[in-house]
Parts: C-alpha cells; sequence; structure tokens
C-alpha cells in the first residue's frame, strides 16, 4: 500500500508509508526509530564549492536540487526537538559555511545542545571563528568541527577533491587549532582497508606539522551512490540488507535507528539517503518518526561499518 | 539521609579503600558503587572483599558485565585503534587476575538499582538508564535529552559514572542528572585525586544549599597513588596507564572524548 500526505513544498516527492521493498530474500527488514538522539540539517542543501568525484549526493556549485535551509527554519526544528529529547545537532551540506546564515544557525543551536558541523575546510574565515570560539565559549556544549580531507597528502587528497584542495583545507584545519578547536579530520576510504594504520599514522605527522597536535581522525567507508556511482560503481542486488543478516545483530549501529535529516525539502530517514524519494518521511519531526525499511544499497554498507555518521564520543556499539 | 556514590573503581583499590573510609567518616549511611570495577589498576580481587566488608550496593558496568560472562573485551565501545590496543592490555590483565568467584559475583549483578530517598525517586546505573555503556558526557548531553530520560525512567534523580568526569545537570521539575566521577583514575585535570559523590536529602541538605530537597558534593579523595603505582609496575601494567595515576592526564583512551572534555586535557 502506498499512501501519500500533502505537502506545503511544491517540489517536495510524496511520502511513501507502509511500502515493502523486496527483493529475493523477501520485504526489507525495517529499523523502528529508538530514540531521536541526533538530528541533522541539510543546511546548505546539495551545494557544494567543491565537486568531489566520491560524493555520495553528488553536490556540487550548481546542484540545487535541495536549497539553504534559514535560521527560522531551523530555529522551528530545534524548538520541535525539545519535546523529543534530541541529544546531539549536526550540520553537514553541501558547504555549510556557504550558507550565510550559518554562523547565527550555529550561535542559536548551542543554546540548545552540542553541535557538529562538517565541512570540507576550504572556506573558513579568521573572523567566523572568533565568532564561533566566543558562542562555544558561551555555551554548557562542544562546538565540534569535522573536517573532510582524503588522505595525507595531496596525491591521494586531490584526484578527488579538486586541485589544491588539500592545501586548501590545511590551511583550514591550522585556523581552526588557532581558534581553540580541535577538529576530527573524517577521510573516506578509497584505499585497500589494511592500509588503514599506515594512513593514520602518516595522518597524525602531517597534521602535527600543521600545528594540529591532538589529530582527531575518523575513517568512513565509501557509499557506492550519487558521483561515486558514477566514478566506480553502484551496488549489486544482492548488496541489500535481508530478514536473516538482522537476527542477532545490534540495530542501534543503523543512523536511522536513532537520527533524522531536515533539509529544505522536508525531514528524510537519514543524511546518506536524502537523494533517495522514498527516503522522505514528513514535513515534520513528528511525521518522521515511523520505521525505516532497509531498501538501498547504503543501508548495506551503513549494516556492515556501523555508526557511520555520528562522532566518536556518541559512540553506540552495544 | 546521606549517600556514598562511587564510580568506576578500575582495580584502583587503595583509592576505594580511602573513599570508603572518607564516606563514613562524613556519616554516608549507604555506599553504592555504580559499575566497573576492573580495568587499568593492579589486583583486581583486591577489590571485591572492600565491596563485600562495607556492604556496598552495587551494580554492574560494562566491565563487570564482560569480565562476568567471559566476554572477549570490556565493551566500552573505542573506535580508534590505539585506545582498543591499550583497552585489550588492561581487560586480559584484569580478566586474567579476577578469581572464578568472583566473576560469578560479577556476573549477577544487577544493570540498575533504585531508591526513594525522603520522597526523591532515585535511579542508580552505569553509562545511562537505557544503555549501560553508553558515554553521557557533560558538553555532548542536551538537556532535554536527560528531561526525556527522567521522564522515560520515572526518576527524579539518575546517579550514573562510566564516562570519568563527574558533572550535573538540573532539570524540569527539580529533578537532577548527575556524574559521579570515578574512583580508578584522576580526572584528566593534571591533579592525582579521585572523586565520589555525596548526596544529602531531608534533614541532611545543609542550609545553605539552593535545593532544600537534594544536595550534591562532589567529593575529591586523596589516596597513596605512589603505591598505586608502584604496584602497576610490580605487575607490568603498561607506563601510559601508570602516567595517568601519576601526572592526573590521560594518555590513553582520549578519542572517545568531546571537543570540550579533550581541550581540558594534556594529550
Amino acid at each position: 500500500m502506498v499512501a501519500t500526505h500533502d505537502t506545503s513544498d511544491l517540489d517536495a516527492a510524496p511520502v511513501l508509508v507502509g511500502q515493502e521493498a523486496t527483493s529475493d530474500s523477501g520485504p526489507a527488514p525495517r529499523v523502528v526509530l529508538r530514540h531521536l538522539d541526533e538530528l541533522w540539517f541539510q543546511v546548505s542543501g546539495t551545494l557544494c564549492n567543491l565537486e568531489c568525484t566520491h560524493c555520495f549526493i553528488s553536490c556540487s556549485p550548481r546542484n540545487n536540487s535541495f536549497g539553504y535551509l534559514t535560521l527560522a527554519e531551523v530555529e522551528r526544528a530545534l524548538e520541535e526537538s525539545v519535546r523529543h529529547g534530541v541529544k546531539e545537532y549536526y550540520f553537514t551540506g553541501g558547504e555549510p559555511f556557504l550558507n550565510r546564515d550559518i554562523l547565527p544557525i550555529l550561535e542559536k543551536t548551542l543554546e540548545y545542545g552540542p553541535a557538529t558541523v562538517l565541512t570540507n575546510g576550504t572556506v573558513l574565515k579568521p573572523e567566523w571563528l572568533e565568532r564561533l570560539r566566543a558562542a562555544e565559549d558561551r555555551s554548557l556544549y562542544s562546538l565540534e568541527f569535522r573536517v573532510s580531507i582524503d588522505g595525507p597528502t595531496s596525491e591521494t587528497n586531490d584526484p578527488i577533491r579538486g586541485p589544491r584542495t588539500f592545501a586548501r583545507a590545511m590551511k583550514g584545519v591550522e585556523l581552526l587549532c588557532r581558534h581553540g578547536f580541535l577538529p576530527i579530520i573524517t577521510m573516506t576510504r578509497t584505499w585497500p582497508d589494511e592500509h588503514d594504520a599506515e594512513v593514520l599514522g602518516q595522518f597524525r605527522k602531517v597534521l602535527a606539522q600543521h600545528g594540529c597536535n591532538r589529530p582527531r581522525l575518523k575513517v568512513l567507508p565509501r557509499l557506492k551512490i550519487g558521483a561515486e556511482q558514477q566514478r566506480t560503481c553502484g551496488y549489486t542486488d544482492t548488496e541489500r540488507v535481508t530478514q536473516q543478516m538482522m537476527a542477532d545483530y545490534d540495530e542501534s549501529q543503523l543512523v536511522c535507528s536513532h537520527s533524522r535529516i531536515v533539509t529544505s525539502k522536508g525531514v528524510y530517514v537519514c543524511p546518506i539517503l536524502i537523494e533517495e524519494p522514498d527516503a522522505r518521511m514528513g514535513n515534520t519531526l513528528d511525521e518522521a518518526l515511523g520505521p525505516n525499511p532497509l531498501r538501498h544499497g547504503a543501508c548495506f554498507t551503513c549494516y556492515l561499518y556501523g555508526s557511520i555518521c555520528t562522532n566518536p564520543s556518541s559512540s553506540k556499539r552495544e | 539521609m546521606q549517600l556514598a556514590l562511587f564510580g568506576g573503581v578500575y582495580n584502583n583499590w587503595l583509592a576505594l579503600e580511602s573513599a570508603i573510609h572518607d564516606a563514613r567518616r562524613r556519616g554516608a549511611e549507604q555506599l553504592f558503587c555504580l559499575g566497573d570495577m576492573g580495568a587499568f589498576g593492579p589486583h583486581p580481587d583486591r577489590v571485591f572483599p572492600l565491596l563485600h566488608d562495607h556492604n556496598v550496593i552495587c551494580i554492574q558496568g560494562n566491565y563487570d558485565d564482560s569480565i562476568g560472562n567471559d566476554l572477549s573485551d570490556c565493551q566500552c565501545g573505542y573506535t580508534d585503534p590505539r585506545d582498543n590496543y591499550f583497552a585489550q592490555i588492561s581487560y586480559e590483565y584484569t580478566y586474567e587476575h579476577t578469581s572464578p568467584a568472583s566473576r560469578a559475583w560479577l556476573r549477577d549483578l544487577p544493570k540498575e538499582h533504585r531508591l526513594e530517598a525522603d520522597g526523591l525517586k532515585m535511579l542508580l546505573c552505569h553509562g545511562s538508564p537505557r544503555q549501560t555503556n553508553e558515554f553521557l558526557w557533560e558538553s555532548t548531553t542536551s538537556t532535554h535529552f536527560l528531561d526525556s530520560l527522567a521522564d522515560e525512567y520515572d526518576a527524579d534523580v539518575i546517579f550514573a559514572t562510566h564516562s570519568g568526569i563527574h558533572w550535573q545537570r538540573r532539570l524540569d521539575h527539580g529533578r537532577r542528572f548527575v556524574n559521579v566521577g570515578v574512583l580508578g583514575r584522576p580526572e584528566n585535570d593534571g591533579r592525582t585525586c579521585v572523586w565520589y559523590t555525596l548526596a544529602r536529602t531531608g534533614s541532611d541538605v545543609s542550609t545553605d544549599s539552593d535545593d532544600p530537597r537534594l544536595e550534591i558534593e562532589f567529593v575529591p579523595v586523596e589516596y597513596d597513588f605512589a603505591r598505586l603505582a608502584a604496584e602497576m609496575r610490580a605487575e607490568s601494567l603498561p607506563e601510559e596507564f601508570v602516567e595517568t595515576i601519576c601526572t592526573g592526564w590521560w594518555t590513553t583512551c582520549l578519542e572517545v572524548l568531546p571537543a570540550r572534555e579533550r581541550r581540558r586535557g594534556r594529550f
């Protein structure tokens, strides 16, 4: 059965309720939202100053399929989130610092709870970081920066993220450290798993040379959707989560068991699937609390690696 | 009523001994330990007689669940390889030096304890009421999230430990969340003392307390850390652990710290 809700967004996709995706191994397992721990904001939509070849949502300077969120829209969701007992707030894009409202948005959020912003680090300005330094100092809560850099050298990073992006991002890291932030460097694994230790070791040395003497590193798996699907390949039909795979599985590892994301087109199930129309769950948080069928190839990656979107301080391993 | 609440002991039997004597001297009527008896320090089996002899009411931490049920790791959920390397050293040492009788006792500990003190419903847990190994850091836990826990678990006061640093937050309707700290290692502040918590209710609340129903006091405990360090070295435990005991700065298990708590430390 497919039911649709009326939406006020003209370009919003219909909300699918009760739809069962099926494969050879039966209907997709449904994951219940245990508690809305993390509320994400697609704060700059799909707009980014970079055009990374592995981006899982095809962000670029020209992709405006999702737009910027305004301060008023974020405030509305923050207020709604109080009733749901949300623990932390995350901001992503695109590049969040392209949004002209990002400073007041982060300042307002820090009145509600901890905030994490995912940035490519290439557009940060000292005067912005001074303001955010003051905002964090006023708040009870942490302001975390996660900076995406795909490897410890320009040779590994730049072919993916664009010419000179390694040098520009490292300048951003230096700026963050100078303002007393401890950025978490996130890198998408475009090398064999067994090279992780070597890459991380090399990255620690490079970061120390740039004034980051307490490096915090997070490796992310590749998600074979969006631009990455074009760069390498997409998921095969067999790369899906099945009912059998859920036996004795710790569901808290799945982002959809504890998160939702607010976008300019409504609330979606998780930050990874916003380009999938069936991942839209409603206009408001109240409408977006239902179970999520694990229909997509990206759900398979989330299943395999677990906790891929949250910070290490909020690890949910049971 | 006056209650003493101890957090993770981490085999630091010398700090536990000092904390018990300090709490008794201050008139605590009942002692509680919120779990994680093992980890990090020397001689796990020296902790249990102290807990038993002083009638400390204990609940189970993730470490206790692991040791008691012969699991392969401590279930702290670290994501950093270096953190996991050191966590595994202390876990294997603790497992090998915990007697079968103590393991059985750890296995059977309850995951929470509830009591009512002067009309306040108190819930004692390890990490959070909903998950034993959940880290509730001061800087990454919103107040409305804690309110939702107090609602869901029907508690006026929630006591927890696990993260290793004491803090408290006032909630709606006069309720409170309290992280009682830990006895096992210093708080990453350059001091060698460890911490426990006194909770006073009813007629034991001081006249200058701004909350007439509940007064929380975080108590620093000085103990013979040099002796603990010597015992750790004699047991060939990593020098990184000894350094933390002697300097008060954390050297391991750092990646789970949020930015604000991490900045306060040296490493």
